[in-house]
């Protein structure tokens, strides 16, 4: 859909605005801390992600990936009218395919990674798909069944990992390697970004990224989507099968969380599903990645990467005794302010008015 | 003779647009002061300058002589200026009397005492005319009293200027003379009235004077007395204007829709109320048949029935001669039914979708508009254009304006060009007229006519009872879920029309006959 492009340019300029923000409350913690250490420390966060050259670009890429489709699950979601909190439980079950397929089918061969990816795929449906039943037939809040689903999936994998004998690691409580076909190819990115993490995943991530992006501003399918997120009634007025409608895009939302977590545990850099009772992170940060990134396709895969450039730099603040919690702090403050991006939007836009008032006098 | 509120050279500007451009209104004390002005001409935002809730770029506002600074409705009210807003803003489970003094509690070491406010509504009450029963719920009374309510508020606040919002569209017919009837009681005893609407009946019947607004522009104040309505409305369209609809006799054809039988019911906890209840009627290729009632009577849910926005209990509908009764509503969009839904916000639009996203709202999965699952967006912004330039759509910016920010009648009028445009056998229009101003409505009125003629079956729903005699070739009155009679607008007066609606009449011609 066409928009004005002042619009969009608002939207860009107070998530800019918040990350400004966001930074300079990161340098205050810093000062508070060790005002001796603190500039030298800020620096860091901001240049440290190139600290070792190509390999640190490589490494934020590695980062990135899985935020990237968490933030996408949760914008398109958005996009679509639910607030798609089960991520976490999404990208846990994602990721636990992965890893059962990548043990379990080695005799596929070469494709092995790709049946270990859609294993991941249809798992994290399958954990979209119940809530968005839920919601449109049963009508039952998004949020909760997502929280509800969260702890089944963190509980059922747990389980599933310890007694199922050829996945468990047990002396390190932890799921065994995945087979090395398994692993998804490098693609070509280890000659450009020699010694880091990266691999195919990151191209995957893009592709999907433009895949969403596509459907949700140029197909029919699209227009439905976001027609019936903005308003159930006049969807079906129009004639759109709403019910139908919610249940797709949360299945579409699960198979990008579920995706992201295959991409994780299939890169083939020693990440393991350990048996703790927490959920993994990466979810979460989805919606912080979401917020930041305006919702909006391609605005998530900047917010994504501009995250993962603070982690990966935040990781040699431990140089100047700094703890790397800070970039959490940095990252949280950076969301808290584009939550409101509505306020910095309205001050930005009386600023213009006032300007364009001066200059041009009258013009409507 | 001294002005109790003077707007003067007031300008606001939004984005792309100037709301209000030097424009200036004075009212009298004791007088009753019509604003008139089409959609979209500033009405809504030069109250809401006046209420505080927007500050203007330039101009002044004096109340009393005095130039008053006004922030936001507390000052507004300070200053005692109240208002009666279109839609009330009544708490519906609370009394009446709740109500009247709800942010003016009279309290006694934080307890209510309820008697000294229940005495002073009772003497405004009497000393005004205004009939109410105190311990009412809001919810069990009719709109008429709540709008006394409302204008009781007021009263009680102690507010000497009184703006009323277009006060008469939700009213029947002796409501409205009984609210006129009350304007003047009020600036008998000294309150002075700012009154905004379209109908130029209701100034011709009250007001003193007029002031016109067109394209937020100030036109004129007029006396109302020495200026005929056709003078009124050409200021305000700009234009000359046709008032009365001129059609000729219709000469029906195949018919179109039948609904036979039909119930709706409405399920509350334990037991089931009918809120349609066993309606029976035609609508034949070439006539507009109306259905008149008091707001809340059942048309809205026949409606949705009939579009499947919401089932039917018992009964047929057929739709060109086939059974569409639990056809999808996707189905009946595409087999000939154009639907202008009752609540334009709701059902209408995609308010954050832009103009040429909502112009194939039930069309972008056609060929036309789509291939391979992909949009066509060069063939909806065309489409979109035409929709513009036939219907004079007026927004910020062409196609591409998020259709939350235009003005109400101008989202209306998007809705009605793209259901007119697209192809149908059934227009189905449901207040297609209500919150438009007189061009617009002409306008609407002579291409639902048109439509009539080129073999479309319109069935209307109306509110407003000009629109009612004016447009159609039928009348079926609706009451409580029943068809209490069958009209021929010929033969009948407004004020009986009034009578059967209000269900003190009835007729024998429906089988629901009590």
């Amino acid at each position: 859909m066409k928009t004005n492009k002042n619009r969009d340019y608002v939207g860009v300029l107070s998530s800019v605005f918040a990350i400004v923000i966001g930074l300079l409350v990161g340098l205050v913690v810093l000062l508070l801390c060790n005002p001796s250490q603190a500039l030298p420390g800020f620096f860091t966060i901001l240049t440290g992600a190139f600290t070792h050259g190509m390999r640190g670009v490589g490494q934020v890429f590695y980062y990135a990936t899985p935020i990237i489709l968490t933030g996408l699950s949760v914008g398109f979601a958005f996009k679509t009218g639910v607030f798609n909190i089960g991520t976490p439980g999404q990208f846990l079950m994602g990721g636990f395919g992965a890893v059962y397929a990548g043990i379990m089918w080695e005799q596929l061969g070469p494709v092995h990674w790709a049946a270990a990816l859609l294993a991941s795929i249809v798992l994290g449906s399958l954990w979209g798909l119940v809530p968005g039943i839920l919601k449109a037939y049963f009508n039952v809040n998004v949020v909760i069944s997502c929280i509800m689903m969260n702890y089944i999936g963190l509980y059922l994998v747990n389980w599933t990992v310890r007694s199922c004998k050829p996945l468990f690691n047990t002396l390190r409580n932890e799921s065994k390697n995945v087979a090395a076909t398994a692993v998804i190819p490098k693609m070509g990115l280890d000659k450009i970004f020699p010694g880091s993490s990266v691999n195919g995943g990151i191209l995957i991530a893009i592709i999907v990224v433009i895949l969403i992006y596509v459907m949700l501003n140029k197909t029919a399918f699209g227009y439905e989507l976001k027609a019936v997120g903005y308003n159930q009634d006049a969807g079906k007025y129009a004639g759109i099968n709403e019910k139908r409608n919610v249940v797709v895009s949360m299945m579409i939302a699960g198979a990008i969380a579920g995706l992201a977590g295959g991409l994780l545990y299939l890169a083939g850099t020693g990440k393991h599903i350990e048996i703790k009772d927490v959920l993994g992170s990466e979810g979460f940060t989805g919606i912080s990645v979401a917020l930041l990134g305006l919702s909006h396709p391609i605005g998530v895969l900047f917010s994504g990467l501009f995250i993962a450039y603070l982690t990966a730099g935040g990781f040699y603040l431990q140089l100047f005794e700094f703890s790397t919690e800070i970039i959490d702090i940095i990252v949280a403050v950076i969301i808290y302010f584009s939550a409101f991006a509505l306020i910095v939007k309205s001050i930005l836009s009386k600023i213009k008015e006032n300007r364009a008032g001066k200059e041009g006098g009258s013009e409507g | 003779m001294d002005y109790v509120i003077e707007m003067l050279h007031i300008t606001k500007k939004f984005p792309g647009i100037i709301a209000n451009d030097d424009i200036t209104i004075q009212l009298k004390k004791g007088e009753i002061h019509a604003l008139l002005g089409e959609n979209g001409a500033g009405k809504s935002t030069l109250m809401s300058v006046l209420f505080g809730l927007y500050q203007p770029e330039e101009g002044v506002i004096k109340v009393r002589g005095q130039e008053a600074k006004i922030k936001g409705p507390l000052d507004a009210n300070a200053l005692g200026i109240g208002m009666v807003h279109q839609h009330f803003k009544l708490v519906h489970n609370f009394t009446v009397l709740q109500n009247i003094v709800l942010g003016m509690e009279t309290v006694e070491k934080g307890f209510l005492k309820m008697d000294d406010a229940r005495k002073k509504v009772m003497d405004l009450s009497q000393r005004y005319n205004l009939f109410i029963d105190p311990d009412a719920l809001i919810s069990d009374i009719t709109v008429g009293m709540q709008q006394r309510v409302e204008i009781l508020k007021m009263l009680y606040r102690d507010n000497e200027i009184m703006i009323f919002d277009e006060p008469t569209a939700v009213l029947t017919p002796q409501e409205i003379d009984e609210l006129m009837l009350i304007m003047k009681n009020l600036t008998a005893e000294g309150k002075s009235i700012l009154f905004i609407t379209h109908k130029l009946n209701e100034i011709k019947a009250v007001a003193d004077r007029c002031s016109v607004l067109r394209r937020g522009k100030y036109i004129g104040t007029v006396d109302v007395a020495d200026t005929t309505k056709d003078q009124m409305s050409e200021m305000m369209v700009g234009r000359k204007v046709n008032l009365t609809v001129e059609k000729a006799p219709s000469k029906p054809g195949d018919v179109i829709l039948e609904v036979e039988g039909l119930s709706v019911d409405a399920r509350m906890e334990g037991h089931t109320k009918k809120l349609v209840s066993d309606v029976s009627f035609q609508v034949r290729r070439g006539e507009i048949v109306c259905i008149a009632g008091i707001d809340g009577n059942g048309q809205s849910e026949l409606v949705q029935a009939i579009t499947g926005l919401r089932p039917a209990n018992e009964g047929l509908i057929r739709l060109n001669g086939k059974d569409v009764t639990k056809k999808s509503i996707r189905y009946k969009n595409t087999h000939g039914l154009s639907h202008i839904p009752e609540d334009r916000h709701k059902h209408g639009l995609v308010l954050d979708y832009n103009l040429a996203y909502n112009g194939v709202l039930q069309q972008y999965f056609e060929p036309e508009f789509q291939s391979h699952g992909f949009l066509k967006n060069d063939a909806i912004y065309e489409y979109a254009g035409k929709l513009i330039s036939n219907f004079d759509i007026r927004s910020g910016e062409g196609a591409v304006t998020v259709t939350r920010s235009m003005s109400g009648g101008n989202q209306q009028k998007v809705i009605v060009a793209r259901e007119i445009t697209r192809k149908h056998d059934l227009l189905l229009a449901v207040q297609p007229t209500r919150g438009l101003d007189v061009g617009a409505i002409e306008y609407i009125h002579s291409e639902l006519v048109k439509q009539r003629d080129s073999g479309s079956a319109i069935l209307l729903i109306s509110l407003e009872l000009d629109e009612v005699m004016n447009l159609s070739d039928r009348i079926l009155v609706i009451f409580e879920g029943h068809i209490v009679a069958e009209l021929d607008p010929k033969q009948v007066t407004v004020q009986e029309l009034g009578l059967y609606m209000a269900g003190s009449k009835k007729e024998g011609k429906t089988d629901e006959d009590k």
